[in-house]
């Protein structure tokens, strides 16, 4: 019992990660009906930044946690989404409007650049930082076995649901959130009602990029290490994470990601730790075969 | 051709200047954390080391890089513009004109592939090459009935590849079949595989379709890493047998009762001939590939294929069993990728999962989208340029995958529609509505 929960609590912290992931590859799809195959390795190009901006702070003896963590979060959400920016700009743009492949194709190829870039130019060796939050808070110290949740796992729940909160306000409530719900139903309509369609699409993608660097520098915080291949997998869970909710769903990206970090920790610590992927992608064909458009996800009525 | 002509206005000087300064700005912000800033080993810790120098030579790298790019694409541009307007001939005379040098083209590329291992007969370097090519070939034009010709996107095609490639190693290596009797049992395995995966997933729409196949293709690729006793784990399989022509090995000393390549026919022994039977086999092996789709694309079936790529909803609405034509372009196409995964086991003679990752299948799909869907001489193109760029990158061993990316999304954005488009029905009803169709596509 008090081994499932410590895996509950595991499971979540997972989760939450594959989401903030995940509403970066949803939100694209949404919004131009294409797999963002790079955004995965945008997420690894954070989790460098924020590597390399805990160091300069221990360089420059910085104590205060909280302090360094927002220096951190905000270098990396700026550089992060200047990525997601360029790449949208350079690999996607041009692309708009010819056929459905060019784009996924031109996306393996950034991901493929972005990886080899980043191996380049700052090594391919695993990179650890020193512990940045250590410890936590003892929830049951049952007979044989501790129920912990640590500082850094609380830290990535808090953030995930603070910013769910403030992204579901923002798709709903602010102008930025209606153009972007607009450019999703009907790009052509929206462009004649004065949306300005390019600049929304650009914004969706740093957005995207941003959550992703929040992730980043949580996956850096909770692991304490990083090296140029995190961004592959993590991007295939996500984007899974994104379908089994409904992709274009924002809850259901969120959802996706919460059930594929419990699937992956419970399976990892009650069967075969090997086969947890295997568990996972099992799961999503399950699902897709009994909701063809996921779990949260309309289904798409197709008019001739 | 429209008659409506936009007219650009020249970009001055001062506006050039202007635009690359810009993009020299955002590669400022991008290299900054890469390229300015890294963390290297102090002591056991991480410290910073700044690299501003690399910096600026890459900003200014960018700057004139944008500068001629964007001067080039401008004077290319108004070229293709001044020779459009000169030139009289139709749209229609001019897509013929390139569906012919195409033609020639594809003779001219099977009357070299024919004849380079005369020329290089003692290049090992140069054969071996050439059969990963023919490799690439292979799988492109199996993978392209699936995407190409069915229109359905599939993330997960080594996974068949792999499925040829252990069935030949497990059947040669524990009951000791040959080559050609491995052969269609592992294509029919494949070809099972593909059925099997493909009767539950196929009524799902295209993206879930990808992902499902692309988790299929991480399924069977742990497995393989995992299932130690059947597979080897990450070890894999080695000392598979090779092939033999007509029962002659090639070895330098044959077994017992029967006689080696180089005896038989009194030539000294030379490890070059398997290198060349091998590339003649995939060869013929991708020939036949060929013959055998474009058979199959005048046939009902293939027909079918073409029509469901373009309206799925107006198939159904005619009474046309989708599930069964998606099933058989599947099934075909995992058959193709079975009998390339046979070869290449049986050419390296080693394999481990470590050879069926996603990128291999993306690097298929990379080739089919590439090539232009659906085009079979656009398949051979790609695989050359995707194979190639990375074999001219050795030189410079590091860059070469930064380079294999770079041109994915280069020629990507230079040609979306693939470097030959087509996207023309196999057959049409009457001439008439070809000439037609050909005004349109150009």
């Amino acid at each position: 019992m008090a081994y499932a929960l410590q895996q509950l609590i595991n499971g979540l912290t997972l989760g939450a990660m594959y989401g903030l992931i995940a509403i970066g590859y949803t939100m694209v799809y949404g919004i131009i009906g294409m797999i963002n195959f790079a955004h995965g390795d945008i997420f690894m190009v954070s989790a460098f930044i924020a590597v390399t901006a805990f160091t300069i702070l221990a360089a420059a003896d910085v104590t205060s946690i909280p302090l360094a963590l927002t220096f951190v979060l905000i270098v990396s959400i700026f550089f992060t989404s200047a990525y997601g920016w360029a790449v949208e700009r350079t690999a996607y743009r041009p692309l708009r409007g010819s056929t459905r492949l060019a784009p996924l194709i031109s996306a393996i190829g950034m991901s493929i650049f972005l990886q080899n870039a980043v191996q380049l130019t700052q090594g391919a060796r695993v990179k650890p930082i020193p512990p940045v939050l250590e410890g936590g808070v003892v929830l049951w110290d049952a007979p044989g076995f501790t129920v912990q949740i640590g500082w850094s796992q609380m830290l990535i729940i808090v953030t995930t649901v603070v910013l769910m909160l403030a992204f579901t306000w923002m798709i709903t409530q602010t102008p930025f959130g209606r153009q972007q719900r607009a450019c999703e139903q009907d790009r052509t309509m929206a462009s004649l009602l004065g949306v300005n369609v390019d600049r929304t699409i650009s914004f969706t993608f740093m957005l995207g990029a941003a959550l992703a660097a929040v992730a980043g520098v949580m996956v850096t915080v909770y692991y304490g290490v990083v090296d140029f291949f995190i961004g592959f997998l993590a991007g295939i869970k996500a984007f899974t994470a994104a379908v089994l909710g409904g992709i274009g769903s924002l809850p259901g990206a969120m959802l996706g990601g919460l059930l594929i970090g419990l699937i992956e920790s419970f399976w990892a610590a009650y069967l075969w730790a090997e086969y947890k992927d295997v568990a996972t992608f099992g799961i999503l064909c399950l699902v897709l075969m009994l909701r063809p458009s996921g779990l949260l996800g309309r289904p798409e009525v197709e008019k001739v | 051709m429209s008659a409506v002509v936009f007219a650009r206005h020249a970009m001055t000087p001062a506006e050039r200047l202007r635009d690359a300064g810009w993009v020299a700005f955002v590669g400022l912000i991008l290299g900054i954390p890469l390229v300015g800033l890294t963390t290297v080993d102090v002591g056991g810790r991480l410290g910073v080391e700044t690299r501003f120098g690399l910096l600026v030579a890459a900003v200014a790298a960018v700057f004139a890089g944008r500068l001629l790019l964007r001067w080039s694409i401008d004077q290319a541009r108004n070229r293709k513009l001044a020779r459009d307007q000169a030139s009289t001939a139709t749209a229609a005379d001019r897509a013929h004109g390139a569906q012919k040098v195409v033609t020639v083209l594809g003779w001219v590329a099977l009357g070299a592939s024919i004849a380079l291992p005369i020329f290089y007969s003692d290049n090992r370097y140069v054969v071996d090459t050439a059969t990963t090519v023919l490799i690439y070939v292979m799988l492109g034009w199996g993978l392209n009935v699936v995407v190409g010709l069915a229109g359905l996107l599939d993330l997960g095609y080594v996974a068949f590849y792999a499925v040829g490639a252990y069935s030949y190693a497990l059947l040669s290596t524990q009951f000791g079949w040959s080559f050609w009797e491995a052969l269609p049992v592992s294509g029919a395995l494949a070809a099972t595989f593909g059925i099997l995966l493909g009767y539950p997933i196929l009524r799902l729409r295209g993206d879930y379709l990808a992902i499902v196949t692309l988790g299929f293709g991480e399924i069977i690729r742990i497995i393989l890493v995992n299932w130690t006793e059947f597979s080897g784990g990450p070890n894999g399989i080695s000392s598979i047998p090779r092939p033999s022509f007509f029962g002659l090995e090639f070895t330098r000393s044959a077994p017992e009762g029967s006689q080696t390549f180089a005896g038989f026919f009194g030539l000294d022994f030379s490890p070059m001939h398997r290198l060349i039977f091998l590339y003649y086999l995939i060869l013929v092996l991708a020939l036949l590939t060929h013959a055998f789709v474009s058979r199959l694309r005048k046939l009902p079936v293939g027909r079918a294929w073409e029509a469901l790529r373009e309206d799925e909803i107006a198939c159904k609405a005619m009474g046309m069993n989708t599930t069964n034509i998606k099933l058989s372009a599947f099934a075909i196409g995992a058959m193709l990728g079975g009998f390339a995964g046979v070869f290449f086991a049986a050419r390296q003679g080693f394999i481990s999962p470590e050879s069926f990752v996603f990128t291999e299948s993306a690097i298929i799909l990379a080739i089919v989208v590439l090539g232009g869907m659906g085009s079979q001489m656009g398949v051979v193109l790609a695989a050359t340029l995707l194979v190639l760029i990375p074999e001219f990158g050795r030189n410079f061993a590091e860059y070469r995958m930064l380079l294999f990316g770079l041109a994915m999304v280069l020629i990507m954005v230079w040609k979306p529609g693939g470097l030959l488009a087509h996207r023309e029905p196999t057959l049409r009803l009457n001439p008439l509505g070809k000439a037609a169709s050909n005004k349109e596509a150009a």
